[in-house]
């Protein structure tokens, strides 16, 4: 009786969970869309996530796209298929890759770092005293954030792809050998709109989760320093999962037949 | 009283968990009047004040403001009944991402609109009220002493001039000389602005003198409320012992091993 107590109590949690958080999304929503709106703030989360994300992004996709190119190469040649390097590398990066890899690295770098504002500003009061100066926290400090994430992120991810492209190539050309034409040619033949664009929308979808999952640790945090560090862990942890969770969902939608 | 009631609870029941905070608490503040909480430390003052303010939610009983029931208030009414308030938090609340004069202008540029060097010029005036110079202005909180941070986030508290101002302990932390520059401050936002302040102190002289009336906080409720004048001879056994500060009396502290 005690077990099913328990898993009964756990559901019970995770749904009142899932009831929260949707309710905080769809309140941040509407506050996106309503004004007053903050364009300062909406503009500096902005660089927070595309400009100074992009040292770690870059690193991230350069170091993929030399991966992938010599475990393709290494791995094809078993059955002479070496030509499809480029191919390979291009169509990994643009719709897997770059958004997943790119998604779980922000997600360290900026989930981390909303949560713990946000919550710090939470157990210090500075929320409450938000909306006793007749601001809203949900405009004035979430709204901007989910902005940033959703617009920012698929620009990180385009640079991604093209970096990540370049690492593949610099590979293909100077230690596979590769004619760099040929590789080139190789690589534009076989792509399509569909590849990149999946690879956006999925950006998209992660860097609102990431900008939700640290608005909303960060929000509900409670208890001091403690509850900042848990919140800021949740958030990370909690992105990601989501971030794996929706890459499956999206590539379905896009590719399931 | 003859000035029509600006706030008032009636049977206002306020817990967390198990724990009963604040039990029955009735009380009426008018218009220009000028009231004082005392209460031994952890008996709900401050939670009294935020659920004046909407922060908590009070279980039970009704709280209005001119005549408008704030509990359960949507957050747009809210929001705008906010600008009628300033507030004075226990740990002060600064903003620690914006400068000092930031955080005094934040009101009157986020809540009200206006536009930045007016509301500097503003700022800087309330700054030199609490006793600090024009370049404190530009320091961040982190880098101000306690007393000097309670004293910013009293400038942003009067910042917009409101109808009503709450001080959660105004004076804590402040030397004998600018505690009294403080309470003369308070006393000239209700007589000359016509502000309605609510404050709560542990400082028996502040009280004295910025209070119309004093109202003890005792297991949740307002046991006694009266003249700032009768305070000494208020008959009531509980209040004389909290103002002479006496160890022995009805009031036992809980202390534990
Ligand atoms: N957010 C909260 N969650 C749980 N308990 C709380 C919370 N806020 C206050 N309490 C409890 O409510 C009681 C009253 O707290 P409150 O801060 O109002 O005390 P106070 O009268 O202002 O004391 P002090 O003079 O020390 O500031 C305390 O016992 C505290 O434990
Ligand atoms: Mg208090």
């Amino acid at each position: 009786m005690d077990f099913v107590a328990a898993i009964g109590r756990i559901f019970l949690a995770f749904l009142s969970h899932v009831g929260r958080l949707s309710a905080f999304a769809g309140t941040a929503l509407s506050h996106i869309v309503r004004p007053p709106f903050y364009p300062r703030l909406t503009l500096r989360a902005m660089v927070e996530i595309g400009y100074y994300s992009l040292p770690v992004v870059g690193l991230t996709a350069v170091f993929t796209g030399m991966v992938l190119a010599l475990q393709s190469y290494s791995g094809f040649s078993r059955f002479a298929a070496e030509s499809a390097v480029a191919t390979v590398v291009v169509l990994s990066i643009t719709r897997e890759l770059a958004p997943v890899l790119a998604g779980l690295m922000v997600a360290g770098r900026i989930g981390a770092s909303m949560a713990a504002e946000i919550g710090t500003m939470r157990v210090t009061e500075q929320i409450d005293a938000l909306t006793t100066l007749s601001t809203n926290p949900f405009k004035y400090l979430v709204a901007p954030r989910l902005l940033a994430g959703l617009l920012m992120v698929p620009c990180l991810v385009l640079v991604a792809d093209i970096i990540g492209v370049f690492g593949g190539y610099i590979v293909g050309v100077y230690k596979l050998g590769f004619n760099p034409s040929s590789y080139l040619a190789r690589t534009w033949e076989f792509l399509e709109p569909i590849d990149v664009i999946s690879g956006l929308t999925k950006a998209a979808v992660f860097g609102f989760i990431i900008s939700l999952m640290g608005c909303y640790h960060g929000y509900y945090s409670r208890g001091g320093a403690q509850g900042v560090g848990a919140a800021t862990t949740n958030s990370v942890v909690s992105a990601a999962i989501m971030i794996l969770i929706f890459n499956y969902v999206i590539t379905a939608l896009y590719f399931g037949k | 009283m003859t000035a029509p009631a600006k706030i008032v609870l009636s049977d206002v029941h306020k817990s967390f968990g198990k724990k009963v905070v604040l039990d029955g608490a009735d009380l009426s503040v008018a218009k220009g009047e000028s009231v004082v909480i005392i209460g031994g430390s952890g008996t709900g003052k401050s939670v009294l004040l935020k659920s004046i303010l909407g922060i908590l939610r009070p279980e039970k009983g009704s709280i209005t403001v001119d005549g408008e029931e704030v509990i359960g208030m949507r957050s747009k009414a809210r929001d705008r009944m906010m600008l009628k308030f300033g507030m004075l938090f226990q740990g002060s609340a600064l903003f620690d991402s914006l400068k000092v004069w930031q955080n005094v202008a934040f009101g009157l540029i986020q809540g009200r609109g206006m536009d930045r060097d007016q509301a500097h010029a503003i700022a800087i005036e309330k700054l030199a009220q609490v006793g600090l110079a024009e370049s404190a202005g530009e320091l961040f909180p982190a880098e101000l002493s306690g007393g000097m941070q309670k004293r910013v986030a009293l400038a942003r508290a009067i910042a917009t001039s409101p109808e009503i101002i709450f001080f959660d302990e105004p004076t804590t932390g402040l030397d004998p000389i600018m505690a009294d520059v403080i309470n003369d401050l308070i006393v000239e936002c209700t007589k000359e602005l016509g502000a309605t302040t609510l404050s709560i102190t542990h400082d028996m002289a502040s009280a004295r003198k910025i209070a119309d009336r004093i109202a003890m906080l005792y297991k949740g409720r307002l046991i006694w409320v009266g003249a700032a004048k009768d305070i000494d001879h208020s008959g009531n056994e509980y209040v004389d012992q909290f103002i002479h500060g006496r160890a022995e009396g009805p009031i036992k502290m809980e202390l534990r091993a």
